[in-house]
């Protein structure tokens, strides 16, 4: 029994998965997030999806394996990461018309090379104490009154570059600088952890205010991240903050077909799937993130923490393009250290 | 004397030359996600670099520097310190102590700083329990030292990497410094000027090994600094690579570290220099314990325990809390078997060629030219000193290559090309994991057959044994200890190893510590947790096993070193 099983083991790993209808998912996206509705579509269409959770080096793997490579579906958190395999010719056009109906414009490419398939906030969490605060703008952040007040994950994680290369895009180099260097001056830490973490330290009164994402505060208020994540959650405030004038920065998960996908069919067949009505419910009631689909269904949980959503109105894609200006920047203000 | 001269012997010629074009083959390896990152490099341009020195090296330098000197120093004091305490005392609890000051090597640094910054978080138990004995309401009214800093990172990567230091230097003071040592103490030296003047100096080499392998698992470390919020070069390394999609400035950054590395290596080596420490063909004796009584007994014993504490214990206890209570929620993970038998088997794949390998690389010196078989192993050692995901993305081009070239051949002679069987293979893993530790291997088969008195392969050579009969039947069964601990050494690594798995693995596959990657990616910390303790628990069993070879083996040791058999 234990011989078959392991035999079975390096079978696999040197024949690799086979079954007769399949699709090869690879993505950046931790797999234990988006199984249910992987599990989901193979209960429902009988195709296998094999995944691969690769975080770090997707383009470069997918890049060279070549001609011949195995994935079909290149799944990313992070609009300017989808974006880079589009560059990198990794990624082919794609028709549809059920992708086009279910995804609006603004949150996919004209040429069907990418589309998004959820979406997530960039928002406030506070201190319980704090009861005056109401609303606040992410150019607020920079205020001198929440000096040694406030709490981050690194500059350099694509949520903070997306987020100052939203600003960018806002005002420009030299204002977003001033700004940079000013929410720095209020930082209560070194920018370190994650967003959760953010939550924790307002608890423990490290700081005041912090930014996280809104998917977060469904994981943790939920409990499923255990009692002691619950407590974290439920220990702060939630506000949905804006753009002075304008709406809250959001970033989105999104998938391309793989330029070589053996599986093509598949891989399309999947993507319409995951933009369906069922699995756009899904993603709010698996992951607590904003469906695309307009009309789909959003987790109660995040609805009553967080209000309605409007979406600033800087398109995703130029926020794409000024990625790479916002890590220098980091760097040049020196934020993370 | 085996030198030059074997490889000019005749009979010896076609032998030498098939292992010398095994060697080449084998540095080709090696070297081929260097040469790869040297291409991607050279695709940049030098854009970055004004960028990089106004305003990104300086605070990595200083940084970098400051974490490499820190965690030194305290793995070499922890290390050293308690390699001494074990071996020249004699106190209750000492064997106990003996086997429990390795267990600091089967933490992961990246599970030890998620560990202690649940434990030591303001409103985490420690702080909490804390505050409750002093009466202290609010966390603001008791304001600890940060762990997310520099010297949090340095305490805590020092006490788990200490063991890299402790298990050469303790096999040193055990064999070889004995004799020494005991002349110090009937000269009337004092405990602590033996130990300053003569047990350390002697230990200089083990001590610099063990602290070269700890300093370049700190080095390349990216979990914990990266929590931790220490931005060290292989941070900014992956930030240039990850964040701005800079492939080539990744690449070229990193170059500019491994030439670093390499200088280092190599000045330490120069300031080494025949200060090997062969030893005698007589029987060596074993050192002699000092037994201590009373208050220093316990004294000692406490003192020996703390890193034990702290490196394993604590983390330890925390991981199995947790883990209990992630079991009675929800059951283990139900894939939790699949991953264990993938762990177990690319892990043990890899570690069976990276010990013969790195006994047969360690030993080049002895059976060919001494300065080509030196050069190997400097090669050979070569993938260590880079960082884990930029060894792996360098190896990605070199593997395609090879799949491409087999594609090509089959096409010629059969007319198909088979799938991709170098990259998502486990073959991609197995070849990482070799290229990223065979260093470790040749370093302690390296010190294991530098242990063996010279005179006894030369005695091989001379009665009519090649080289390769006296490597298998005199060099091999006396270094044996020191390649089956190498062998564990790059066991342990590989089941640690994260960031070349998660890039390099096939499809449907999860190690261990991918499962725990993501699961912490996700933030279910505590759903992680069980696989957190099987790596810890995995990592355990060559440390168990390393003990048992540890003490009687040295015996067994001893008696092989004076009854060669013939």
């Amino acid at each position: 029994m234990k011989a078959t099983g392991f035999a079975g083991i390096v079978l696999a790993a040197l024949i690799g998965p086979a079954s007769a209808a399949e699709v090869n998912l690879y993505t950046t996206r931790e797999p234990g997030l988006i199984r249910p509705l992987l599990d989901a579509y193979t209960a429902k269409s009988g195709v296998t999806v094999n995944t691969v959770f690769v975080e770090k080096g997707l383009a470069e793997r997918v890049a060279a394996e070549g001609a011949r490579a195995k994935a079909d579906v290149l799944m990313t958190v992070d609009v300017g990461n989808l974006i880079d395999l589009v560059d990198r010719d990794l990624a082919q056009p794609v028709r549809s018309s059920v992708l086009e109906a279910a995804v609006p414009a603004t949150l996919r490419d004209a040429d069907g090379r990418w589309f998004a398939l959820s979406m997530r906030a960039r928002v406030l969490y506070a201190d319980k104490d704090l009861s005056d605060l109401k609303a606040i703008t992410y150019e607020g952040l920079a205020d001198p009154k929440w000096t040694g007040g406030l709490c981050l994950r690194s500059g350099q994680h694509p949520y903070n570059t997306a987020l100052i290369a939203h600003h960018l895009v806002k005002h420009g180099p030299e204002k977003t600088e001033a700004w940079l260097r000013a929410v720095k001056a209020n930082l209560a830490r070194k920018p370190a952890g994650g967003d959760r973490d953010v939550a924790r330290d307002i608890l423990a009164d490290t700081c005041q205010i912090g930014i996280g994402n809104s998917y977060y505060v469904g994981l943790m208020r939920s409990g499923r991240g255990g009692p002691e994540q619950q407590k974290w959650g439920d220990g702060i405030k939630v506000v949905m903050p804006t753009f002075a004038g304008g709406g809250t920065h959001v970033n989105i998960s999104g998938a391309v077909v793989s330029k070589t996908a053996p599986n093509r069919e598949e891989a399309v067949k999947l993507l319409e799937y995951l933009v369906s009505d069922e699995a756009q419910g899904l993603y709010a009631k698996a992951d607590y993130e904003y469906p695309v689909k307009a009309g789909a269904p959003i987790d109660p949980l995040l609805t009553s923490a967080l209000g309605p959503l409007t979406i600033d109105a800087v398109p995703l894609v130029e926020i794409a393009r000024n990625r790479k200006a916002a890590s220098l920047l980091v760097d040049k203000v020196g934020f993370d250290n | 004397m085996t030198g030059a001269a074997s490889a000019l012997s005749p009979t010896v010629r076609p032998r030498a030359l098939a292992w010398s074009a095994a060697a080449l083959a084998l540095c080709a390896l090696v070297l081929s996600p260097v040469v790869a990152l040297v291409v991607a490099a050279g695709e940049g341009s030098g854009a970055l670099w004004p960028h990089l020195v106004a305003h990104v090296l300086p605070q990595a330098l200083w940084d970098t520097g400051l974490l490499l000197a820190g965690v030194g120093a305290l793995v070499i004091v922890l290390g050293a310190g308690s390699a001494w305490l074990v071996a020249a005392y004699e106190f209750p609890g000492r064997r106990l102590l003996e086997a429990g000051l390795l267990l600091p090597m089967a933490v992961p640094t990246y599970i030890i700083a998620f560990a202690y910054l649940d434990l030591m978080h303001p409103i985490g138990p420690v702080q909490t329990t804390l505050r409750d004995m002093l009466g202290y309401a609010r966390p603001r009214d008791l304001v600890l030292p940060e762990l997310r800093s520099l010297p949090g990172c340095i305490l805590l990567l020092g006490f788990v990497l200490y063991p890299y230091v402790y298990l050469p230097t303790r096999a040193l003071f055990l064999m070889q410094a004995a004799n020494l040592i005991e002349a110090a103490r009937m000269l009337g030296r004092s405990p602590s000027a033996t130990f300053f003047r003569i047990a350390l100096p002697m230990a200089r080499p083990a001590i610099a090994l063990g602290a070269s392998l700890a300093l370049m698992e700190a080095l390349n470390d990216i979990g914990a600094a990266e929590f931790l919020g220490v931005r060290t070069l292989t941070v900014q390394v992956y930030a240039t690579w990850v964040n701005r999609s800079d492939l080539a400035g990744a690449a070229q950054i990193a170059l500019v570290m491994l030439v670093a590395v390499v200088a280092l290596v190599a000045v330490e080596r120069w300031a080494r220099a025949g200060r090997g420490f062969a030893g005698t063909a007589q029987r060596p004796r074993r050192l002699a314990r000092r037994r201590l009584t009373g208050f220093r007994a316990w004294g000692a014993l406490g003192l020996g325990l703390m890193p034990v504490a702290i490196g394993f214990a604590i983390p330890a206890s925390y991981l199995v809390h947790s883990a209990l209570r992630r079991v009675m929620r929800s059951g283990l993970p139900e894939t939790i078997l699949a991953e264990i038998g993938h762990t177990l088997l690319y892990a043990g794949v890899a570690t069976v060629i990276a010990a013969a390998l790195g006994f047969v690389v360690a030993a080049g010196p002895g059976l060919l030219s001494r300065r080509f078989g030196r050069a190997l192993i400097r090669v050979a050692s070569l993938g260590y000193a880079l960082p884990g995901a930029i060894l792996a993305i360098g190896l990605l081009g070199p593997l395609a290559l090879a799949d491409a070239t087999l594609a090509a051949g089959t096409m010629q002679l059969f007319g198909v090309a088979p799938a991709l069987i170098g990259l998502g293979t486990g073959g991609a893993l197995v070849t990482a994991y070799l290229v990223r530790f065979l260093a470790v291997s040749i370093g302690t088969c390296e010190a294991g057959l530098g242990r063996v008195p010279r005179s006894l392969p030369d005695a091989g050579r001379m009665l009519g044994r090649g080289p390769g009969a006296t490597l298998a039947r005199v060099q091999l069964p006396l270094a044996w200890p020191a390649v089956v601990s190498g062998a564990l050494l790059v066991f342990v690594d590989c089941v640690k190893e994260l960031p070349a798995t998660l890039l390099l693995r096939p499809l449907n596959v999860e190690t261990l510590a991918t499962h725990l990657y993501g699961e912490a990616a996700r933030g279910t910390y505590e759903d992680g947790t069980v696989a957190a303790l099987l790596i810890v628990a995995v990592g355990l069993v060559p440390v168990v096993v390393l003990l048992r070879l540890g003490t009687p083996r040295a015996d067994h040791a001893d008696r092989r070193l004076t009854e060669p058999r013939p």
